[in-house]
């Protein structure tokens, strides 16, 4: 979706606020927020992509004046639902009108199990033998596409031409993996080189470039 | 949490959060004390000293650094840092002719096993909208000089691979341990908004 969260390239966005020696975190409620999420991951109804896009699809004014937490929060409360994990009128009141199903009580992630489950990580990468379909050093153009669902190829890249740096390997394709639970398919991701002018202009920096990692769905070859 | 408690100090935005949090605990989704053990991980025990200690070994080991330019999620596991948000990692080499600078402009993708959670600016729309159109001048709001005879490499994560900075090992640490050495790199010289300086 072409949303307030794809911001590469916008102006007027003013100064970067860098803190010094600042906190992990500025207000403990954020500190919770982000536990909720990751804990209420491991109900398993929702992957990274739909959380992304639970994230970023809000309206443009209503994403940028809120805070990085308070996106989450958001997003969050919108997964729950979603998944029918909690109901609105549960999320209205706080009240609970039941407990989860056993099945899904037993998902609850445990303090003891923590570091396991950090340290595992989650797996974006596919078994599937999927042959790559470009090459180091061939030339690639991004789809001219504009979906209304998540992607992971930003506005600035569309269009434009590219070359492949590397190939990563097989993952995931996250713009599907975002439309529902268990839509895993595999396709190649590469870091595509795009030289600074190619994307900015002829008044960009000759030997600047911007490296995108991207997949075959968003690619086409270039002659 | 405790009914009939004073919340009237709390923003509203504290009171959704303890609302929904009581709401998943009484429901049996979260455990409170698995709450507690996430926070306390990333408060605590991950952040920026991991990837300086890989940094360092780098700067000391040149068989460590060309596996870590070559396979950087094994060369870094091998230092006991893997896991969420460091799945699949990559590091690109600061030279003399090459500066590398890492953003996430569609979210906030960070290598949290080596450098914990990010910080606010990395997360904010100024830096996100503008490492990609103007790195250099983004730079030079952290007091960051790069010469226009060296390449800015710009790198957005916008897939599953997380991207960690080798900086420069600065000039006049000959001498020094690995351990001092990891104690002078920074969080920000490993995003790539700045450069390691000697003490």
């Amino acid at each position: 979706m072409n949303g307030a969260h794809d911001l590469g390239g916008m102006h007027g966005l003013g100064p970067i606020d860098a803190e010094i020696d600042e906190p992990v975190f500025h207000h403990e409620w954020e500190s919770r927020v982000l536990a909720l999420t990751l804990a209420a991951g491991a109900m398993g109804k929702w992957n990274i992509d739909i959380s992304r896009h639970a994230r970023e699809n809000q309206p443009p004014g209503t994403y940028l004046a809120s805070s990085y937490y308070q996106i989450w929060l958001v997003g969050l409360e919108k997964l729950l639902v979603q998944a029918d994990l909690i109901s609105e009128d549960e999320l209205s009141s706080g009240k609970s009108a039941g407990p989860l199903s056993e099945d899904l009580a037993k998902r609850a992630l445990r303090a003891g199990a923590v570091p396991e489950v950090l340290a595992r990580g989650d797996n974006f990468t596919m078994d599937d033998e999927i042959p790559a379909q470009f090459a180091v050093g061939d030339r690639v153009r991004v789809l001219n596409n504009h979906p209304t669902h998540h992607t992971r190829a930003p506005r600035y890249t569309r269009g434009h031409v590219g070359v492949i740096e590397r190939c990563h390997g097989v993952f995931v394709f996250a713009d599907e993996n975002a439309k529902r639970q268990n839509n895993r398919i595999p396709q190649n991701i590469y870091s595509v080189c795009f030289t600074a002018q190619e994307l900015w202009g002829p008044d960009a920096a000759p030997k600047d470039c911007v490296y995108v990692d991207l997949w075959d769905g968003h690619l086409e070859a270039v002659e | 949490m405790s009914e009939g408690h004073d919340h009237s100090h709390l923003s509203d935005t504290e009171l959704r959060v303890r609302s929904l949090e009581s709401l998943l605990v009484d429901k049996g989704m979260v455990n409170p004390d698995a709450l507690d053990a996430l926070i306390q991980t990333y408060e605590h025990k991950v952040g920026p000293q991991n990837g300086a200690r890989v940094v360092a070994r780098a700067w000391v080991e040149p068989e460590f650094k060309a596996w870590l330019l070559d396979d950087a999620t094994a060369a870094i596991a091998d230092m006991g840092y893997h896991g969420r948000q460091g799945e699949h990692m990559y590091v690109v080499e600061n030279t003399g002719e090459v500066h590398n600078l890492v953003v996430c402009t569609l979210c906030s993708c960070y290598p949290w096993p080596v450098l914990g959670l990010p910080p606010t600016w990395y997360k904010s729309a100024p830096y996100r909208s503008r490492a990609v159109i103007d790195p250099r001048g983004v730079l030079a709001e952290f007091g960051t000089e790069v010469g226009a005879d060296v390449a800015v490499r710009v790198w957005d994560s916008t897939a599953e691979l997380r991207y960690l900075v080798l900086p420069e090992r600065p000039e006049g640490t000959e001498g020094m341990s690995q351990e001092d050495l990891g104690a002078l790199v920074g969080r920000n010289a490993m995003i790539g908004v700045e450069k390691v300086s000697a003490p």
